[in-house]
């Protein structure tokens, strides 16, 4: 039914979803800390959200707390995406 | 207007309800009115919107249940749009001193009033997160704030649909979505049918509210130019508690 999805999509998208919260494009790199960033609880809660809606992956509150960087959340898309 | 979005109301099969469905009709909104029971109230609601040009769907489903939130939303959406404005509207009073109300009569009350509000909002605050526009309008009462002997359990509802109201408001305020409650004191209604009279001597403007006059106010902190009024209860009874 769904074709596969590849860590390039998952990564493009989160990046994209991440930018529109506020920060500079250039500064989301899968290194750069959400704190950093100044991306908070609710834009997490979005996130999930696109994830949810787009990738059919369910993140949970416990699993936000421990998503400390950009690339910390694009693994988690992908591994539970596949 | 408001070519993109809907709005949903719940209990609107009559009341503050159906006056609140008609305003935002009004408004250009195409609204859901959810309803539990009165499915012929709330086709009258959808047939008077209709003819005034506006669009309507009669949304059943008991609020107080875990899946009506999901399954209400849902089908709003698939007909109208994504959810952009929604008013808690759906509330039961089961009256009794403290000492005399049992649990099924303090369970019933919050689960409609406060509980069916809360995963009601929580399910509309998605597609209003992601449009960076959104209108949480809770419809609680002036006894959230004021006592009124006999109505513990309403009265704990209400304040806790206004407690409610600050946090929810002060979560997503940055996302262009704002969450108000307004608090009706004494409105003619069935809800307050066999309410003694002498209330009214009380009331500084000497009369009932009517559901017109409380729609007036969600009218207003539902639209667009109220877009900085947030996390704020409106109180509209008359002077009552002033």
């Amino acid at each position: 039914m769904s074709t596969a999805v590849t860590q390039q999509q998952v990564h493009d998208r989160i990046v994209e979803a991440i930018a529109s919260f506020g920060p500079d494009p250039e500064d989301v790199k899968p290194e750069a800390l959400f704190e950093a960033l100044e991306v908070d609880s609710l834009d997490l809660a979005e996130l999930a959200q696109i994830a949810e809606e787009e990738f059919g992956v369910k993140i949970e509150s416990s699993d936000v707390e421990g998503l400390k960087t950009v690339g910390d959340a694009i693994e988690l898309v992908s591994a539970r995406a596949s | 207007m408001n070519t993109e979005g809907s709005a949903l109301v719940t209990g609107a099969s009559r009341g503050i309800g159906a006056a609140v469905a008609r305003a935002l009709a009004a408004d250009g909104w195409r609204v859901g009115l959810n309803y539990r029971s009165d499915a012929e109230g709330a086709a009258r609601v959808a047939r008077e919107v209709e003819e005034a040009g506006g669009s309507a769907l009669p949304l059943p489903g008991d609020v107080s249940e875990p899946g009506t939130a999901d399954q209400v939303v849902g089908r709003l959406e698939e007909a109208f749009g994504p959810a952009l404005v929604l008013v808690n509207n759906a509330g039961v009073r089961d009256d009794a001193l403290a000492l005399q109300i049992d649990d099924d009569a303090w369970a019933r009350v919050l689960d409609t009033n406060l509980t069916g509000a809360f995963r009601l909002t929580r399910r509309a605050l998605r597609p209003m997160i992601r449009a960076r526009f959104g209108r949480v309008v809770n419809v609680a009462s002036i006894v959230g704030r004021r006592a009124n002997p006999g109505q513990a359990n309403y009265a704990a509802s209400k304040a806790g649909l206004i407690g409610l109201t600050g946090t929810l408001a002060a979560e997503v305020a940055r996302r262009g979505v704002t969450v108000n409650a307004v608090a009706p004191g004494f409105i003619e209604t069935e809800l307050t049918e066999g309410v003694g009279r002498e209330l009214l001597d009380a009331v500084p403007a000497r009369r009932a509210g009517s559901p017109a006059d409380v729609a007036a106010c969600v009218r207003f902190l539902a639209s667009p130019e109220a877009g900085y009024v947030t996390g704020a209860t409106l109180t509209v009874d008359g002077g009552l508690t002033a």
